[in-house]
């Protein structure tokens, strides 16, 4: 395989469109929609007595308020995405709820008017009355209520009982993490179409899994899936929320643009985000580790509670992510993990960039820099000596993993990470309460089942393809093409990539998990392979050569070494169908070929019209990025303000497709991580209201609180996947908390236990505060 | 988030703006809207009637009287910012300014509008009161003068009354030894607790209600500061203290 | 108002915000809202060629004024504004959600500060969020487009 293109800088294809403003969000579709807002509960936990929609309905320019009792579905429990033994108490959401809300924010009517002025006018109209119910939260205390457990699992590799008993030292240690949201600058929305004539559902949704949601609603609505087209456009920024089976606009909209023979938009404010789409990150951990004078470990053992907010409509997927990653790239010969997954009266929590690995991280991090403490190592030696080494791969950690499997480590080589990050940190800069952060993690990536690609070349020589998963700033357009065009042996800027649109792949599951690029990725450079076969094919037979012989480059299929003798592929997509006319493109190449006569029927037994194919690729098992951050930071003693004075970050994700996006992704990873480390919480109060769901008061860094970094990479391939690439969408988060907090605590001399941190609780703790 | 329906006017003068505030019942004056829409569109303020004043001509002026600046309503906190006059006279305003949120917020917001709001946090409010400026504000019962120490009456509140329009904010010339400290969470955010110096005198913000005079010595011997998610009323004596040693050592 | 130098209709409800105004009357769609509280920028515009929030304006404050969308910084069709390119060249975009916004913002900011230090660009572009890129490109695509128009 030709690798021109793979681990170029090539730049964005997506580019021009987005800064001239000529992208298509959601939003941007018009086309007549009526639109709708939500009313929502403002109440954590309540009986909904009832609702009188009598004045809203009259409210000019409105033309529908539906309720829980309006919809034929209005009763049924929505899907809960991945099943657990263990998940013995689940409890999904309805579209709206009837009886019961359980979270401030929680959806109880649906207004469809004229504009959205109209809809929030009528809106503020629709009398709910509520019977308010007891809140459970914060998640301690919620934990303590057997009601309240949605589930629990523990798992045990090696005899840690034992092994605590018989390790020389032992500490108990207790970690607190608490939420923090995605907040993509786009927020939800939805855009839904009934052709009534043609029985066709349209919908337009900022989704994360188009093919699902089609799925679903080819369900609900009792229509063939080829009568329902879900198409994720340009979405403005994802993080792991915007998949959901359903937010209620995902079925509202289409369902009201049946009703009323009209188009429906929905389009969520900032506000609402706030409390209707799904959070994370809230643990606390209660852990023992055993280990040696040397600093070695011996064994751990974490108990810990996760909090599930109202629901579980994906199962127990985060804390089992959380329970897989906490050894992390370390040697933890005996390891005892059991979660508790807790229901509050909050915001249900679903994966947010890192999902579940940024608290693990946190967890095993902050217990490494306190054995170096005890023992009295350095914080990179105790690290360099628990951590796995590069021949012990593939390396089984013991507990199971998000796919059902066990978790393996397929490849990497961690010590080298550590020294990588240690050099490119360099000296300890000058100056008083200065610290130093380190952290290491693992990140299991492109988990399956699979996804697929249809790849085509037009008569024009141009390429076309097209997967299932959407968009939301990877630059899919630009690296798929890469993948094409080294199969293919054309320039990037003749293949054109759509993705997340069910009208061109049907197939398919979702952009999350950083699986796009292993994943898809994998599944586009098999579909573009199985094209350049069969043009070899195609062109064999034209040019009385044997396709082992053919190679494709510079837009030719050609003798290897004889690059005279070849035929343009633009000339060999129209010999792929053969019809008896032949209009543009490649025709008069293609021409001079055709009468040749040829036994047989036109169309070859067995083989299908046009240069195109259709691939798919299932990967056995997960990826495993890993990497390493360290970090000067230094705190004022008095301000308690946090200065990053330099950030590094080594990180090896397999083999990389494009240096550039790859970098991207980790600069914005780990400003992520900066937010969530020292800036964005959000804050409920006792009765699980939400107080700071406004961008004034949660806190996304701005430029000025986000530094640049440096980053290296390392590449240890993967073996379960023929590009040899991992996901990096998620790593640069992971770490941040775990560095930051090492940081700190070296600067200010306090211990670290929770996330996030702020000048507020610096100086509370450098005051003895607990 | 969109706002709730109002009835909008478009005064032509300053005649036409008070005679509106004093016919209409419950309105709102929309100069540079940075404070106000934001509530508008949370629907958290829904007032009846809109006076826009910002198509009343000859109301953006800076300019020099009673040996200080006036900063006529319309001025707004980008054009003061970059202001020859007010940096040669009163050089602290402008530095407050930067404080200010963030330049394209500063494009729109006024001077005038951000002092008339009051909130306690703000920057303008206290450097007014550390200045012991006026606000120059009209009526139906005609023209006054308000001092700031009589200005700002507690969050959000001033002494303006409904049918008063503030016409100009006025600082004394002031080139001594001057400064202004804050700690905020983000660059750009409201301030936790901030410190104004204006020779000897020191002004506080995010402390209190109001803006509040403090004894720079004991800066926060006085004073009851609330607390919120981001600062506990401890922290912000703390922050005060660390404040106001820093300002008037330099 | 003029709208990128055409003279457009205003609304008819006056609480109509500049930016609804924009995208869903006069179907500008370049302009994005992200908060409609004033802190994240992304729909920015430039009001008599300085840039604002849209979402804190009324649209019929626009009477009499000239709007600049991000439609209006290079015509369509032709080549990208200097600013445009160093974004593309920098790798200043991910989602381009926030991106027109951050374009208008940086336009205003180097009208008035030609020649900035590193901090002041960082305070420049301080008042516009991005969720994707972390803002070191960004800072990159400001000094690239700085050094340009030197």
């Amino acid at each position: 395989m030709s690798t021109r293109w793979f681990g170029e800088r090539v730049e964005r294809r997506e580019d021009d469109r987005l800064l001239r403003g000529a992208g298509r969000f959601t939003d941007d579709l018009h086309e007549g929609a009526l639109e709708a807002c939500f009313v929502r509960s403002p109440y954590a936990h309540a009986r909904v007595v009832s609702i009188d929609a009598t004045t809203a309905l009259k409210a000019p320019g409105v033309h529908a308020v539906y309720t829980a009792r309006d919809l034929p579905f209005g009763d049924r429990d929505l899907p809960l995405l991945i099943p657990h033994p263990a998940l013995t108490n689940g409890r999904t959401q309805r579209c709206l709820a009837g009886e019961t809300v359980r979270y401030a924010g929680e959806a109880v009517a649906f207004v469809v008017a004229d504009n959205r002025y109209l809809a929030e006018d009528a809106a503020d109209q629709v009398e709910v009355e509520y019977e308010p119910l007891p809140v459970a939260w914060p998640l301690e205390t919620a934990a303590e209520d057997p009601a309240n457990i949605a589930a629990e699992l523990a798992q045990e590799a090696g005899d840690v009982t034992a092994a605590l008993e018989q390790a020389p030292r032992r500490r108990k240690l207790r970690f607190r993490y608490e939420r923090g949201a995605a907040a993509p600058m786009e927020a939800r929305a939805t855009w839904a179409r009934w052709d009534a004539a043609e029985r066709r559902l349209t919908m337009y949704d900022s989704t994360q899994s188009p093919t699902s949601i089609r799925g679903g609603l080819a369900v609900l609505f009792g229509l063939p899936e080829s009568s329902v087209e879900v198409i994720a456009p340009d979405v403005g920024g994802g993080f792991g929320p915007k998949i959901m089976l359903f937010y209620p606009d995902e079925l509202l909209t289409p369902f009201a643009a049946m009703q009323l023979g009209r188009p429906v938009k929905w389009t969520e404010d900032r506000r609402e985000h706030f409390t209707a789409v799904n959070q994370e990150r809230a643990q606390v951990h209660e852990v023992v580790v055993g280990y040696g004078e040397d600093g070695r470990l011996h064994a751990l053992d974490v108990d810990f509670i996760h909090d599930a907010g109202a629901y579980t409509p994906y199962g127990i997927i985060l804390p089992i992510i959380t329970a897989g990653q906490i050894p992390g790239p370390y040697r933890v010969p005996n390891y005892r993990v059991r979660f508790r997954d807790v229901y509050t009266n909050a915001t249900p929590t679903s994966p947010y960039r890192g999902a579940g690995r940024p608290h693990a991280c946190f967890v095993m991090e902050r217990a490494l820099d306190t054995i170096a403490r005890d023992v009295g190592l350095t914080r990179d030696e105790v690290r360099r000596r628990n951590l796995i080494q590069p021949d012990q791969f593939p390396y089984e950690v013991g507990v199971g993993w998000q796919d059902g499997n066990r978790a393996v480590y397929d490849s990497g080589n961690f010590p080298g990470l550590l020294e990588k990050a240690l050099q490119n940190l360099g000296p300890r800069p000058p100056g008083e309460n200065v610290g130093m952060g380190l952290g290491m993690y693992v990140e299991g990536t492109g988990v399956g089942p699979y996804e697929g690609a249809h790849v085509q070349v037009l008569v024009s020589g141009k390429v076309v393809a097209s997967t299932a998963i959407p968009t939301q700033g990877q630059a899919h357009a630009t690296v798929f093409a890469q993948l094409v065009a080294d199969q293919l042996g054309v320039s990037p800027d003749d293949v054109t990539i759509t993705t997340g649109d069910t009208r061109r792949f049907q197939w398919g599951v979702g952009t999350f998990a950083s699986r796009a690029a292993v994943v898809a990725g994998n599944a586009m450079s098999v579909a573009a392979g199985m094209v350049a076969e069969k043009a070899k094919r195609i062109a064999a037979e034209h040019l009385e050569a044997d396709p082992q012989d053919l190679e494709l480059a510079s837009g030719q299929v050609r003798v290897k070494g004889a690059p005279t003798r070849g035929l343009p592929l633009a000339a060999v997509a129209v010999l792929s169908n053969p019809v008896r006319y032949a209009f543009g493109g490649g025709t008069e190449a293609a021409t001079q070929f055709t009468p040749k006569p040829r036994p047989g029927p036109p169309l070859p037994e067995g083989e299908q019209p046009g240069l195109e194919a259709t691939g798919y690729f299932s990967p056995t098992g997960s990826a495993w990025a890993s990497g390493c951050h360290a970090a000067w930071v230094r705190v004022d003693p008095k301000t308690f303000r946090l200065e990053i004075l330099r950030y590094v970050v080594v990180h090896d994700c397999g083999r990389v497709i494009n240096p550039t996006v790859l970098e991207g992704q980790i600069q914005g990873g780990v400003a992520q991580g900066i937010g969530g480390a020292f800036y964005e919480r959000l804050a409920y109060d006792e009765q699980a209201q939400l107080r700071n769901a406004s961008f004034m008061e949660f806190l996304m860094p701005y430029a000025t609180e986000v530094p640049d970094l440096v980053i290296d990479h390392q590449e240890t391939p993967s073996p379960l996947n023929p590009l040899g690439v991992k996901g990096a969408g998620e790593a640069g988060v992971i770490p941040v908390g775990a560095v930051i907090a090492s940081a700190v605590e070296e600067a200010l001399g306090v211990p670290i236990t929770e996330m996030p941190l702020s000048p507020l609780r610096l100086f509370e703790l450098s005051r003895g505060g607990s | 988030m969109k706002p709730a329906p109002f009835a909008y006017h478009a005064p032509a003068s300053v005649e036409e703006a008070v005679r509106l505030l004093t016919t209409l019942e419950d309105a709102k004056v929309l100069a540079g809207g940075q404070s106000l829409v934001p509530l508008l569109n949370f629907r958290l303020a829904r007032p009846a009637h809109l006076v826009d004043i910002n198509g009343i001509p000859g109301l953006d002026r800076i300019y020099e009287r009673d040996g200080g600046v006036a900063l006529q309503a319309l001025v707004r906190q980008a054009d003061a910012e970059a202001s020859e006059l007010l940096r040669s006279r009163c050089p602290l305003v402008p530095e407050a300014l930067r404080h200010v949120a963030h330049a394209v917020i500063r494009n729109r917001g006024t001077v005038v509008g951000s002092i008339a709001h009051a909130d306690p946090a703000a920057e303008l409010p206290a450097v007014l009161l550390a200045l012991n400026g006026e606000v120059h504000v009209q009526g139906p019962r005609g023209v006054r003068d308000i001092p700031a120490a009589d200005f700002f009456r507690g969050v959000l509140e001033s002494a303006l009354e409904p049918d008063e329009l503030a016409l100009e904010a006025w600082f004394p010339a002031f080139t001594g030894a001057h400064g202004i400290r804050e700690e905020s969470r983000r660059h750009g955010d409201y301030a936790m607790a901030g410190a104004v110096r204006a020779g000897d005198r020191l002004a506080l913000f995010g402390v209190a209600p109001t803006p509040v005079v403090a004894d720079p010595h004991h800066p926060a011997k006085d004073i009851r500061p609330s607390g919120d998610l981001e600062a506990t009323p401890e922290f912000r004596r703390h922050l005060v203290e660390v404040m106001t040693r820093e300002l008037f050592a330099a | 108002m003029r709208v990128n130098g055409v003279e457009r209709p205003l609304p008819h409800d006056p609480r109509t915000l500049l930016s609804d105004h924009l995208r869903h009357n006069l179907r500008l769609t370049g302009t994005h809202v992200g908060c409609e509280h004033g802190v994240c920028g992304c729909c920015t515009v430039l009001l008599d060629g300085r840039p604002v929030r849209s979402c804190l304006l009324l649209a019929v404050q626009a009477n009499g004024h000239e709007v600049t969308t991000i439609e209006g910084l290079a015509p369509a069709g032709g080549p990208l504004h200097p600013i445009q390119r160093a974004f593309h060249e920098a790798h200043a975009l991910q989602c381009g959600f926030c991106t027109p916004g951050f374009v208008l913002a940086v336009k205003g900011f180097l009208d008035a500060h030609p020649n900035p230090s590193d901090a002041e660009i960082d305070e420049g572009i301080s008042g516009n969020l991005c969720r994707c890129t972390g803002y070191a490109n960004i800072r990159k695509a400001v000094k690239q487009a700085a050094a340009q128009a030197r």
